[in-house]
């Protein structure tokens, strides 16, 4: 089957760059499933879960917390903020992370709706990490 | 002359001092190699960054409402300098050469008449900075006590940074850091972050692909996001720069440290045995001419 080239940086080192034949990303308004060929895009992500299929190894599921990833046709580039293995994720940690989020939320109660927008997107993928790593 | 007890004496600390210097450059060496890795493996995200950016800014930048991170806030009277040392010393020149820099800067703007506000990572700038212009100090940041730097310290000066552009605090943000040309050569250089210096957007690929991008959600949303974690970036690769710039002149330094005990130990050396040979000398004339005397 048709591959492309996947690559997933965090700003502290290359985590993942390697043929594969799809990808499941968590795009701010929707999951993406994509494919070689893909047209060319640049998207925001939400907190979510990267899914990679194909290029002889075994599914990975990675958690990102946000970022943004470039789409061509023979290659996906995904800056994420932050990424995990699904497998290696803290429920504990998590937990403290929505419990910071709420907090932060609760505190941007009276601030401008961009800040308040913000908080929002920090609890979400928050409380996303959480449930991965609930089912985890 | 000195006496042979004060020559031994002296031998034997600048003998430990050469111990000291050479155990430094060792682990200057190592914690070098660290630091080096660590700047390697932020640079595809800054690279990939860059190119987003590119295409992106290019496509926003000509609208009147693009953001403030990316287009400043269209004055030039109020410059910020984010001035990035190490924070600790015996590294030759080092921290020196970027404070050197860094005044000269300031002398300049205030010349034209700017306002100049400063803010001080790492210890050593704090006290450089601090006897001339103590009253531009508006922030001072050390890492006295971490281990590495990390991404979070970078990000939390950007949003720092951008919260102080929101309040109207500064029109023009530079960066004055040691670049890290390679381990001996390291040279105090300025950096615009605000506004924006946009990479050239003509990479190869996105011609090749012979298209543009489809933005979801729309550009300005992605670039608003984009642009913090930019500034964030540009200010993180400074900090790695500057430690692994620290490392490779403290190595250096050292080095040349290890080699002038060296010298100076033979030099004492050769004073000692001299002393020695003379003061031989000396007994056996006195012990002759006691002898001829009789």
């Amino acid at each position: 089957m048709a591959t492309f080239d996947l690559e997933l940086v965090s700003p502290e080192k290359l985590l993942l760059s390697r043929p594969v034949e799809m990808a499941i990303i968590p795009a701010a308004e929707g999951d993406m499933g994509i494919l070689p060929g893909h047209s060319p895009m640049i998207v925001a992500l939400k907190g979510g879960v990267i899914e990679v299929r194909g290029g002889g190894q075994p599914a990975e599921r990675l958690f990102v917390a946000g970022g943004f990833a470039e789409i061509t046709p023979t290659r996906v580039t995904v800056l994420a903020d932050e990424a995990t293995p699904v497998d290696q994720l803290s429920r504990a940690a998590a937990a403290v992370r929505v419990k910071e989020a709420e907090a932060a939320y609760e505190a941007a109660a009276n601030d401008l709706p961009e800040v308040r927008e913000k908080a929002m997107d920090r609890l979400l993928s928050a409380r996303t990490m959480a449930d991965v790593a609930g089912a985890a | 002359m000195a006496n042979l007890k004060d020559l031994r004496g002296r031998i034997n600390s600048v003998k430990s001092t050469r111990k000291i210097t050479q155990a430094m450059k060792m682990v200057a060496a190592a914690k070098l190699r660290r630091a080096q890795q660590q700047a390697e493996a932020a640079r595809p995200y800054a690279e990939r960054m860059e190119r987003m950016l590119a295409s992106l800014g290019a496509a926003v930048a000509g609208s009147p409402d693009a953001p403030k991170l990316l287009v400043g806030s269209g004055a030039d009277q109020v410059h910020l300098l984010v001035v990035i040392t190490a924070d600790r010393g015996l590294a030759g020149p080092f921290n020196t050469n970027v404070g050197r820099f860094a005044r000269t800067q300031i002398r300049e703007l205030e010349a034209q008449g700017k306002t100049v506000k400063i803010i001080t990572v790492g210890r050593k700038a704090g006290t450089y900075l601090k006897r001339e212009f103590a009253s531009r100090l508006v922030g001072e940041i050390n890492f006295v006590g971490k281990k590495r730097v990390g991404f979070e310290e970078a990000d939390a000066l950007a949003t720092r940074i951008t919260g102080m552009l929101e309040a109207g605090e500064f029109d023009v943000c530079t960066l004055v850091y040691n670049r890290f040309k390679n381990v001996i050569t390291q040279t105090p250089s300025a950096q615009q972050l605000i506004p924006t210096v946009l990479p050239k957007a003509e990479t190869v690929e996105t011609e090749a692909a012979g298209a543009w991008y489809e933005y979801e959600p729309d550009e300005a949303t992605i670039l608003a996001q984009l642009l913090p974690k930019n500034l964030a970036i540009q200010i993180y690769r400074a900090l790695l720069e500057n430690s692994a710039g620290f490392f490779g002149s403290q190595m250096t330094a050292m080095d040349n440290a290890t080699r002038n005990a060296g010298d100076m130990i033979n030099k004492l050396t050769l004073t000692y045995n001299r002393t020695r040979q003379a003061n031989i000398t000396r007994e056996l004339i006195e012990i002759i001419s006691g002898a001829e005397a009789l």
